[in-house]
């Protein structure tokens, strides 16, 4: 039985390009207090553009009534519990939107005087002392604006470092159970990338490692607890059969939400890592960022971190760019400063307690959720679960239904699904990552989901392939989509022209 | 759908067939099965050279991508133009209209040791 | 809970750990503070920051008008609380109003096809210059000196190992790209010329003369800006291969420098080339119009470390600010936006000695005669005016130069104080 939804009525919204009629607008700009200026006599005729070509014409309702419309034909963590593994999609709280929007630090402009900017830096100094003391590390920056960046930032100064080494070595180890930015990352920095394979408890095995690790490996990428959702239990160990040949570790931090207050990557032999702000630290995603992937190193490279970096002069927070070993800026200003906002803001609301009361509780929750489901569905492996757990669709894939469908029949029951097909190396992957902040009552409404699904796949497998029956849009023709890419509008005169 | 007797076929599902010192290359049917709904292939130039065993080209479906490698070595002489507008015609199709590249043979011979139709057929049945 | 898991207590939940990787001590963060003790810290944090000040910095980062709309879509939990839109039945909002974003930033750069979003501008360049490297198979980099120079210290960053060589090109003595240290350096191993307009100094550059000159030996044209209202007024780039740039202008708070929102854009031919995510147009199973990401074969999570870039999350809620921003002015408000700011900025500079004589947007290089860069500023921000970016510190040779912008938020009042400071010294 659903019971967390019921259908009700969605508007129907056209694209406000379609709703565009000439001479309409949803603004009104202040008088001007200085001369008109002539564009084409300033510029030189050729500067200057006709209109902008089938650009929008609305009103302010109209748009807000459009995009309100939209936003009702989006899942939320608002609306619900959103178990995508390796995602941590945690209660966003709200005053960490509005501490972000507080007029000195949301309108300081990056190149305002540094004395006019001690409250921002301030807010850079706290957090990256904090992250320190949470990831046990030597130093972190905040520039790089997602995960992905902080990798990138990390193997680059892995790079740097073995360069100063003699070599800079040619390449990198990355699990076959890693997230894809590992070895996307990896080809960025100019490594080739060695998958090496997980063992039949999907961890890294020990003897494989021993005997790949080499004078040519600059590092290996590590997820802890991997994307299984299980600590690396040899984490010393592999740390120590990399750094025995000058190769160092990279963590990827994005389950770092297992680990806050319970266990510090610096103290187990890590040499650089990210944290996903956006993730551990509950800002937003926003439909898909802005993220921050602060990344955290040990002393011994710290020279290479991007710059600038923070230094303390005369009483005063100053930016010294004097870093001659440093890998250079990885973009511009000083990083996602309004994610670092809000990322403070958390820390400060839950102190050191509640960080590991959360992490506890993250815990909770994934086992809770592991012992409801593992009557019916199969556990991938059978090692105990931090923050996520991850099942196989082995008993489901025999009545013809795979952890795809069982995911969109999820949307019946009013649920976002998990994490579908990854890692790659479960076949048929569901991957389940709950948080701290669902309640027992909506655990218990999504096992109740997922048992009924298993149910059904038994008695009437049809309702589960064809799934979702209740949403405003049915399942998505993607084929076509690739096939014949259709990423922009166009007016209709326009199009039927293309197609003759 | 049937497996041409007058094809060789690799481990790797690509099908190879010899005319001369020119060949035809494309993927098998059981290979497009596998890939399921495909959405884009990638074909190198006119003129340029593949080599046997490395790839030349891919094949995409919506969330996979499998590279495809040469049965033989030779210089490209035509990619097939029906692809870039008709990626689905190789689901339909394999073996026939839907083949991938054309190519001028370095060596003729190469083709010799690659798989039979019919022994290709036991070997993805065993797969 | 802990009873139906079979545990005792939660410490039980990390008991299996390796007691020598457990942390035994409490972490070093003060215990956990009220809604009322942070919005509180964060107040005097932002007081701290010098509130209230009139500014006239640009140099990448504008201070513009923020509809109050904005946040209030932007605060929808459905649009700020969702994930990247992988499960498209329950994700229309998302993928519909991305789709709106590429359409209204094609219309906007005169482009084929744009992404859903890059992290910022600066990161968008190196991007372009790696997709340009894969489109015509050669590797050396030519970037104007023009183009903003953090964005070029990232380029830096992201080729150096790569073994990507980069070079730069001079300016002339208007302002613009040198054309002739273009043509003296342009030979066949350049993959990509890359130039900004308006460029750093705020000054057009000539994109068609340029464009024919990269084209005739190969090369693609990548052309940047950093400041999108000048798109309201200024022809586009149509002649570039890629273009890349930053939304921050429209709606994103300047926020001590990001977060911001970065653009890709590009001709139909390179779609396969481009990074990061795209939103398509399809249909459901009942033949209604859906949308969905596509051609994800390029990104990361499927094609590992053949990806076309290894970006993952990018800027999605910044670009739906810029996509409401568009729709709130719109075709005739966003050439009125330009026009104000034209009109603005070239007020301020008719009573200022003026560095370069090629047409300008809304930033200029000022020269500081017989004083320096820092006298002015001081005597201004004794008047709660925050003035023009000192250029010593990118631009050795221009140590006695000052960067001016004015916008739409720009009173005349404060132009006619700063004017009255330069014709102080």
């Amino acid at each position: 039985m659903i019971k967390k939804a019921i259908r009700h009525i969605v508007q129907a919204e056209p694209l406000l390009f379609e709703q565009s009629s000439p001479g309409k607008r949803g603004y009104q700009l202040p008088e001007l207090d200085v001369p008109v200026v002539d564009a084409a006599t300033v510029l030189g005729k050729g500067n200057v553009r006709d209109e902008i070509e089938d650009f929008p014409e609305v009103s302010e309702f109209e748009v807000l009534r459009h995009f309100t419309r939209l936003s009702t034909w989006n899942y939320a963590i608002d609306l619900g519990l959103y178990p995508l593994g390796s995602c941590t999609m945690k209660y966003n709280p709200r005053v960490n939107e509005l501490v972000a929007r507080t007029e000195g630090l949301a309108w300081a402009h990056p190149y305002q005087p540094e004395r006019l900017a001690q409250g921002a830096m301030e807010v850079v100094a706290a957090l990256e002392h904090a992250l320190v003391q949470i990831t046990g590390m030597d130093a972190v920056t905040l520039q790089p604006a997602a995960g992905a960046h902080g990798e990138f930032t990390g193997i680059l100064m892995i790079r740097a470092l073995l360069e100063t080494r003699g070599s800079a070595r040619k390449k990198i180890l990355v699990p076959d159970s890693a997230h894809g930015t590992n070895p996307a990352t990896a080809m960025m920095v100019g490594y080739t990338v060695e998958n090496i394979k997980s063992n039949d408890r999907g961890m890294i095995d020990l003897g494989l490692l021993e005997r790949v690790v080499n004078e040519d490996v600059a590092g290996l990428m590590i997820t802890n607890p991997n994307t299984v959702g299980v600590f690396e239990e040899n984490i010393k160990k592999i740390c120590q059969i990399l750094h025995d040949k000058g190769a160092l570790v990279y963590m990827d931090g994005a389950n770092m939400n297992a680990l806050v207050g319970v266990a510090r990557p610096g103290d187990f032999g890590i040499d650089v890592m990210h944290l996903n702000l956006h993730k551990t630290f509950s800002t937003p995603h926003g439909g898909g960022g802005p993220g921050s992937g602060a990344v955290a190193v040990a002393e011994v490279l710290t020279p290479f971190l991007p710059g600038p970096r923070l230094k303390r002069q005369a009483d005063q927070w100053a930016w010294n760019y004097d870093l001659p070993q440093s890998i250079g800026r990885v973009r511009a200003f000083y990083g996602n400063f309004g994610v670092l906002v809000r990322a403070l803001a958390y820390i400060m609301a839950h102190g050191g307690n509640g960080l590991r009361q959360a992490t506890l509780d993250a815990l909770l929750n994934a086992n809770y959720l592991r012992t409801l489901l593992e009557p019916y569905y199969q556990i991938a492996y059978n090692a105990p679960s931090m923050h996520e757990c991850v099942f196989s669709d082995d008993r489901q894939a025999k009545e013809g239904v795979r952890t795809g469908d069982i995911a969109k029949r999820l949307i019946d029951y009013g649920f976002h699904p998990y994490t579908v097909s990854f890692p790659l190396i479960v076949r048929g992957a569901l991957m389940i990552e709950p948080t701290e902040t669902e309640s027992k009552r909506e655990l218990d409404l999504f096992a109740d989901a997922m048992i009924s699904i298993a149910k059904e796949v038994e008695e009437n497998p049809e309702l589960v392939l064809k799934a979702p029956h209740s949403t405003r849009t049915s399942r998505v023709d993607e084929v076509t989509a690739a096939r014949k890419p259709i990423v922009r509008w166009q007016p209709p005169a326009r199009v039927s022209q293309a197609a003759d | 759908m049937s497996y041409p007797e007058a094809y060789r076929y690799t481990k790797e599902h690509e099908w190879v067939h010899v005319d001369g010192d020119h060949a035809t290359i494309g993927i098998t049917d059981h290979a497009q099965h596998e890939l399921g709904d495909i959405v884009f292939v990638d074909l190198p130039k006119s003129g340029s050279k593949v080599t046997k065993g490395h790839t030349f080209g891919s094949v995409e479906s919506v969330k996979a991508v499998s590279d495809i490698y040469a049965p033989v070595s030779g210089e490209v002489v035509e990619p097939n133009p029906l692809l870039s507008k008709h990626p689905e015609k190789l689901n339909e199709d394999p073996h026939g209209e839907a083949w991938l590249i054309k190519v001028k043979l370095a060596s003729p011979s190469e083709a010799n040791d690659l798989l039979s139709a019919a022994d290709y057929q036991k070997y993805i049945g065993a797969e | 809970m802990l009873a139906a898991t079979g545990l005792e207590s939660k410490e039980d939940l990390v008991s299996y750990l390796p007691a020598d990787v457990r942390l035994k001590t409490p972490l070093d963060i003060p215990h956990g503070k009220s809604e009322y003790e942070i919005i509180e810290h964060f107040k005097q944090l932002g007081a701290a920051n010098g509130d209230g000040y009139a500014s006239f910095l640009g140099a990448g980062v504008y201070n513009h008008f923020r509809p109050v709309l904005v946040d209030t879509v932007v605060s929808r939990g459905e649009f700020l609380t969702s994930y990247t839109p992988y499960q498209a039945e329950i994700s229309q909002g998302t993928l519909t109003s991305i789709f709106e974003f590429q359409t209204m930033i094609c219309q906007l750069t005169g482009m084929e096809v744009a992404n859903a979003s890059m992290y910022d501008g600066s990161s968008a360049v190196p991007e372009a210059a790696m997709m340009a490297v894969r489109i015509t198979g050669r590797d050396k980099i030519l970037i104007a000196r023009t183009v903003h120079p953090e964005y070029r210290e990232v380029l830096k960053t992201y080729t150096q190992h790569q073994g990507f060589p980069v070079e730069e090109l001079a300016y002339a003595k208007s302002g613009q790209l040198d054309i002739d240290d273009l043509r003296t350096k342009l030979n066949d191993q350049v993959a990509a010329v890359i130039i900004q307009t308006p460029n750093f100094f705020g000054i057009l550059e000539h994109v068609p003369e340029i464009s024919s000159l990269v084209r005739s030996k190969g090369a693609l044209l990548i052309v940047a800006f950093t400041e999108a209202v000048a798109l309201g007024l200024i022809e586009p780039p149509r002649d570039a291969d890629i273009v890349v740039g930053e939304l921050q202008s429209f709606a994103i708070s300047p926020s001590y420098g990001g977060p911001y929102a970065g653009i890709i854009a590009t001709r139909n031919q390179y779609i396969r080339q481009i990074p990061g995510r795209l939103a398509g147009e399809t249909t459901d199973s009942n033949g209604n119009r859906a949308f969905c990401l596509t051609l994800a074969t390029r990104e990361q999570h499927i094609r590992r470390e053949k990806a076309t870039s290894n970006i993952c999350t990018n800027q999605a809620l910044l670009a739906l600010m810029a996509t409401v921003f568009m729709s709130l002015y719109g075709k005739e408000g966003l050439r009125e936006l330009a026009e104000q700011n034209l009109a603005k900025a070239h007020y301020l500079a008719s009573k200022l000695p003026l560095k370069f004589d090629a047409p300008f947007f809304n930033e200029f290089v000022v020269r500081t005669n017989g004083s320096s860069p820092d006298q002015i500023n001081s005597s201004l921000l004794n008047r709660k005016i925050i003035g023009g970016l000192p250029l010593g510190r990118f631009y050795p040779e221009l140590a006695d130069c000052m960067l001016f912008c004015a916008t739409e938020m720009n009173k005349r009042s404060d132009m006619d104080v700063v004017a009255a400071a330069f014709a102080r010294f």
